[in-house]
């Protein structure tokens, strides 16, 4: 290993400009002329626009110009899309209501698009919003996830019983069977809190039209810019894709919330050509809480059947998912085929069924959020796995230990192929770095401080490397799942690589360069990742799903393949040798058995002047590009586990240890994984003892600033010790199995688990709040009286 | 308007502005300092902080006419010369940054908290000195590892006088 | 924000002027309640009066048994100042616990005082501490200036200019904070004096801050957590939101109070 290429801890190449103050975010760029939008937002959850008037807040000072539902229906704009169909078990699609960028005629939650305002200045565009005169019909709102189905409410038209489509996967027939002949079912009610993802810069839009040219260029805080760009012209319908040019700069972190097209970003666009202008809107905290699509909200009832073995030989889930009151561009997607195929977990179970029910309600839309799907299923499977072992009087260690699957391939009963994998040589790793044996003794120790101290485990997998694009699109997905890359060899042998994923925090600028230098034996500072403008980069799909090593840096290796294959037909005729006796070390071009070799550099000189070969023997040049489609999902998996000490007194839960044994296959830089572990954990302690996104039965969102929702601080976090194992993905070429969601997947379990066994039973719900774990305390100290 | 003269990473700065004017909207629009980021409107992420004064303060919660006459240094002032602060070259040696957002406030802060509590801080007070200041990727891990170091490294290296 | 005009008065009788000349006016302390709900625009002086410039407002004495303490001093200074250290440390410490650094670097006790929000900190110490809240008018009794949540005895342009606190013989601020916003949730402020024990609730009652003559007896009997034993508040006096509904806040109310006690009993 060199100490840059791949398994180097490479320090970030990005960082030089990020901790100068240097970076540059969409908020950072100013276009001259610049005029700024301002959204006015609907304050009901649930009402019809019977009118509305914006003469007045037309001739305030600095207006350019007021805009509705209306405007962009003359102008032909389409409505928002969610790009994933579903179809409910009897066939039928799912029911997409309409989702307009602004309203038109109905809003359908606080803080739904309703008018917009382009002035000189932000203050003036908000003061002339105050000015527009919306009539409304209040109507009463529907906005528990559970009761939505049987609401007198109608959220669209299309679906009477606010049901989007009611979907199954597995089998229930063999599932049935499995229950009748069990020895004990362990029955379990859940709910995964609504969240809101919250990267720390908000999203932003810059839109800019340029009547000269008919181009249109959009600066914005996005995940995936050339999906953007498709969404924005084939189906919305703002610009044609070829005059539509999309830049997402440096961002502050995405989570899931930047994947999606938002009204915002499509009115920006469309409106820098009516103002004749460049339109400019950034999102306020407020506004990010209340429009940001949220994540998770299942409402689940799970059982898992075990025989007299202690063999789990069925697992049957249901769900309820709120999808929010539109559906968002990948929502139909998240509680489905990211959700129910991973509920075996990393158990041998013969037969699963699960029925999911999507649901509108008067909420903002739910989307994909760190983990999407899947943080959902690992806590139905982990804390019934947990819950059982508990049921059974085993130890939870050596219960998931038993069930564990151990021969690979493995088909699961709900669609996944898991590969490869070594679930107990994370267990045991685990065990020993948590200190298990002596747990007893630390929790009597804490008993008699007169704390209550509980371990908790979560024995996760996850589906990442999205994936197969003939495999997805016959489940439902509108786009193919694959990823481009090309690599641009300069004459003076540095290296740029265009690079269809995104990076937001991850630091695919390190890593992707340390492939580089890794695979051709060049300087790393001799590679730069060009990626976020589709005016530079070719079309890719970007960065979510933990798919950018696995996916996006394959394709770079097939390009790189190319490159080096190309070299070797330029140094055969250098060195007037057959092409087959050339091979390609440690960054030289060589011919096998002889001492004449040619450097990397050298090579691509050669290839750019052209002089040592004709244009009918060989191209000049040294530039390739791939394509790269993986051939199954990648199964990153691994142990979490979490140490509470509760003072009964507060009901205060703090984390004593955390211990993180995660299988990533092959690791580029330890560093950084490591980083996207400590991030995961961090969000899912948040979701378990933090965050909530709470709305009363208004509609209105309770939980609208960092004053009420709880994000978590450095004092609410532990250090993590966090280690690895590898059993390398044999379905890529690099052997990467992916990192990025893995801690917000494995944590919530772990914490709540760990909670669970402190307090002596298993009555509490995410966010365990003090006030929760409080009560919830009271009910373990008084057993009987709570009878 | 109101006229406001400060000095800012050492320059002298005047100008006539809207008295509602925030300092982070001064510093980002009028002088193009865009280090300094807004992520909330309560005043409690932090990525907004400087020091006013030789404090760490919010700037998204000051306004520039209120820093008249005051001294600010932002992110872009830390370092001098083509070298990186030590708390800055600690966060990038430690990886305490992932998006790069939250990241200029926590180094302003986590200067502030040396300049405040010495160069030799435990990790509970580190976790505790950085209430002010939210971080959503790197859960805090390697940003106390970071802030210790760069404690330690402030202790060791001489540093120029500072703009502030 | 909407749009305001700014005054920055050189004392506190220019200050108290131009609070009597423009009826829509506000004074600016530290801004950390007022500007973040002027940015929200829930609250729209057209008129703001910053405090920032006048010395007269600035300053610490300790006379006797009094720390007086000026209005525009802030909650770092109050917290690291050596004679509030030495002479009313659970002030200090208190100060400490308010928000986070960078609040605690702009924030003031006056600006605290004045606006008495129901989960501020400075309330509680005011009446535990026996303080006369001094206003450019008159001075007000800590007992008679709290008078409900964002309410106080402040006539309107009327100014606070120092705050003097009773030394007590032991004190202790136990603080239970809002996970999301580091308000408290509840907090409590002990102090045992020369003539009795006080014991000031924050966080937790409906109607802002709040003394439990309840407590105060048994600990003037028994300054010992013990004394508390059996000691509630009614919750029908609590305050309930998402965070802690009232049962929950009348619970913390004697855990904190037992803690406080027990900190407070064991300085020497």
């Amino acid at each position: 290993m060199s100490a840059t290429g791949i398994g180097a801890p490479v320090r970030r190449k990005e960082d030089q400009r990020f901790v100068t103050g240097q970076g540059r975010y969409v908020d950072d760029f100013n276009r001259p002329g610049q005029a700024y939008a301002y959204f006015l937002r609907s304050p009901h959850a649930h009402a019809a626009i019977r009118s509305i008037d914006v003469s007045q807040a037309k001739a305030m000072p600095g207006v350019l110009a007021v805009f509705t539902g209306d405007d962009l229906a003359a102008d032909r704009i389409g409505g928002l899309i969610c790009g994933w169909m579903i179809h409910s078990k009897d066939g039928t699609p799912m029911k997409a209501g309409p989702h307009p960028a602004l309203a038109q005629g109905k809003v359908r939650y606080v803080g739904d698009h309703v008018a917009v305002v382009i002035a000189e200045t932000l203050a003036q565009a908000k003061d002339a919003a105050e000015a527009i005169a919306v009539d409304y019909d209040v109507l009463p709102a529907v906005v528990d996830t559970a009761q939505a189905t049987k609401a007198s409410v109608q959220v669209h038209d299309v679906s009477p019983d606010n049901t989007v489509f009611n979907w199954h996967l597995g089998n229930k027939d063999e599932t049935d069977a499995a229950f009748a002949r069990a020895k004990h079912v362990t029955k379990i009610d859940l709910i995964n809190n609504r969240l809101v993802p919250n990267p720390i810069e908000p999203r932003a839009a810059l839109g800019e039209y340029d009547p000269g040219t008919d181009n249109y260029t959009l600066y914005t805080t996005s995940q995936n810019p050339h999906v953007a760009r498709l969404v924005l012209s084939a189906f919305i319908g703002v610009a044609p894709e070829h005059k539509l040019r999309v830049i997402a700069p440096d961002v502050g972190g995405g989570f899931g919330s930047k994947i999606f097209i938002y009204a915002e970003e499509t009115v920006c666009v469309w409106a820098a050509k009516k103002v004749k202008r460049p339109v400019k809107w950034t999102s306020d905290r407020s506004e990010a809480f209340l429009s940001d699509a949220h994540g998770r909200d299942h409402v689940t009832h799970a059982e898992m059947a075990t025989d007299e073995n202690g063999k789990i030989i069925g697992l049957k889930v249901h769900t309820i998912a709120n999808l929010g009151a539109y559906l968002s561009t990948f929502s139909s997607s998240v509680p489905t085929y990211l959700y129910a195929p991973l509920l075996s977990g990393q158990y041998d179970i013969p037969a699963i069924y699960c029925e999911v029910d999507g649901v509108y309600t008067n909420t903002a839309p739910v989307d994909a959020y760190r983990g999407a799907g899947r943080p959902e299923a690992t806590f139905v499977i982990e804390r019934l796995v947990e819950k059982t072992a508990r049921e059974l009087g085993q130890d939870p260690a050596e219960f998931r230990r038993k069930n564990y699957i151990t021969q690979f391939p493995h088909a699961t009963p709900v669609i996944m192929t898991y590969d490869t994998g070594d679930y107990a040589a994370s267990l045991d790793k685990a065990l020993e770095l948590a200190d298990y044996r002596n747990f007893q003794a630390r929790k009597q120790d804490s008993a008699r401080r007169g704390k209550l101290r509980g371990i908790g485990f979560s024995s996760y997998i996850e589906a990442c490397g999205i994936a197969p694009s003939q495999a997805v699109g016959s489940l439902g997905a509108g786009v193919g799942l694959w990823e481009s890359a090309e690599v641009r060899v300069n004459p003076t042998g540095s290296v740029e690589v265009l690079t269809g994923s995104h990076s937001h925090g991850q630091g695919h600028e390190t890593t992707f360069a340390q492939l580089v230098s890794d695979r051709l034996g060049i300087p790393i500072d001799q590679v730069s990742i060009v990626h976020g403008d589709t005016d530079k980069v070719q079309f890719g799909m970007g960065t979510y799903g933990s798919r950018s090593g696995a996916v996006g840096m394959s394709a770079i290796a097939k390009a790189l393949d190319k490159v080096i294959a190309k070299g070797k037909k330029v140094a055969a005729h250098v060195l007037e040798a057959s092409e087959g006796d050339v091979e390609f070390k440690d960054g030289r071009f060589g011919i096998a058995g002889t001492d004449r070799s040619l450097a990397f550099g050298e090579v691509a000189l050669q290839a750019y002047i052209a002089h040592k070969f004709s244009g009918q023997e060989l191209e000049p040049g040294l530039k390739e590009g791939a394509f790269y489609d993986p051939t199954n999902f990648t199964f990153p998996a691994g142990v979490h586990i979490c140490e509470v000490e509760i003072d009964p007194e507060t009901g205060v839960a703090k984390i004593e240890r955390w211990t993180a044994v995660d299988d990533f296959g092959v690791i580029i830089n330890p560093m950084i994984v490591e980083g996207q572990v400590h991030g995961g954990i961090a969000q899912g302690v948040g979701q378990a003892l933090l965050e909530g996104a709470v709305y009363d039965q208004n509609g209105q969102l309770v939980t609208a600033s960092f004053n009420d929702y709880c994000m978590p601080r450095a004092i609410d976090l532990p250090s993590f010790q966090v280690g690895m194992t590898v059993t390398p993905c044999p379905s890529n070429p690099l052997g990467i199995k992916g990192c990025g969601e893995a801690g917000a997947i494995a944590a919530p379990p772990a914490v709540i688990n760990a909670i669970t066994d402190a307090l002596g039973h298993e009555d509490i719900a995410m966010p365990a709040t003090p006030q929760a774990i409080w009560r919830a305390a009271q009910k373990a100290r008084m057993p009987m009286a709570a009878e | 308007m109101t006229t406001v003269s400060l000095t800012v990473n050492g320059q002298s700065v005047t100008a006539d502005v809207d008295p509602r004017t925030l300092l982070v909207q001064f510093l980002r629009d009028n002088l193009r300092l865009t280090g300094t980021h807004v992520g909330c409107d309560t005043s409690q992420c932090g990525a907004c902080v400087v020091h006013l004064n030789g404090q760490a303060v919010k700037s998204c919660t000051v306004l520039a006419v209120q820093a008249d006459a005051g001294t600010v240094t932002t992110i872009e002032g830390l370092s001098q010369g083509g070298d990186l602060h030590p708390m800055q070259a600690a966060f990038r040696e430690h990886h305490g940054l992932q998006c790069g957002y939250c990241t200029p406030g926590m180094i302003m802060s986590a200067v502030d908290i040396v300049n405040r509590k010495g160069h030799s801080l435990d990790e509970e007070t580190i976790r505790a000195e950085l209430e002010g200041n939210l971080c959503r990727c790197t859960g805090y891990h390697n940003i106390v590892k970071a802030v210790a170091a760069g404690a330690q490294a402030m202790g060791q290296t001489p540093l120029p006088q500072a703009a502030e | 924000m909407y749009a305001f005009e700014y005054h920055r008065p050189a004392s506190v009788k220019q200050a108290a002027d131009l609070a009597s000349q423009f009826e829509d006016s506000k004074f600016l302390a530290g801004g950390h309640t007022l500007l973040p709900t002027m940015k929200l625009r829930l609250a729209a002086p057209a008129n703001l009066v910053d405090l920032g410039q006048i010395a007269e407002l600035r300053g610490i004495e300790r006379s006797g048994s009094t720390v007086t303490i000026g209005a525009m001093m802030k909650h770092a200074e109050v917290a690291n100042s050596g004679d509030i250290r030495s002479s009313i440390p659970a002030l200090a410490e208190m100060a400490e616990l308010i928000g986070d650094p960078h609040v605690r670097n702009r924030g003031t006790i006056g600006g605290s005082i004045a606006n008495n929000d129901p989960s501020a900190d400075y309330p509680a110490a005011c009446l535990a501490l026996n303080a006369t809240i001094v206003t450019d008018r008159r001075k007000i009794a800590a007992d008679d200036f709290f008078q409900g949540i964002f309410s106080t005895a402040l006539d309107e342009g009327e100014l606070i200019t120092r705050v003097a606190f009773q030394t007590p013989k032991q004190a202790a601020y136990a603080k239970f904070r809002n996970p999301a916003s580091r308000y408290a949730l509840v907090g409590v402020f002990v102090a045992r004096h020369a003539d009795g024990v006080r014991v000031a609730v924050t966080g937790a009652g409906s109607n802002g801050v709040f003394r439990v003559p309840e407590m105060e007896a048994a600990l003037n009997l028994s300054f010992t957590p013990e004394a508390l034993d059996g000691i509630s508040v009614s919750t029908d006096a609590m305050n309930s939101d998402i965070h802690a509904d009232a049962a929950y806040r009348a619970h913390l109310v004697g855990v904190m109070a037992r803690r406080a006690v027990q900190a407070a009993a064991s300085r020497s």
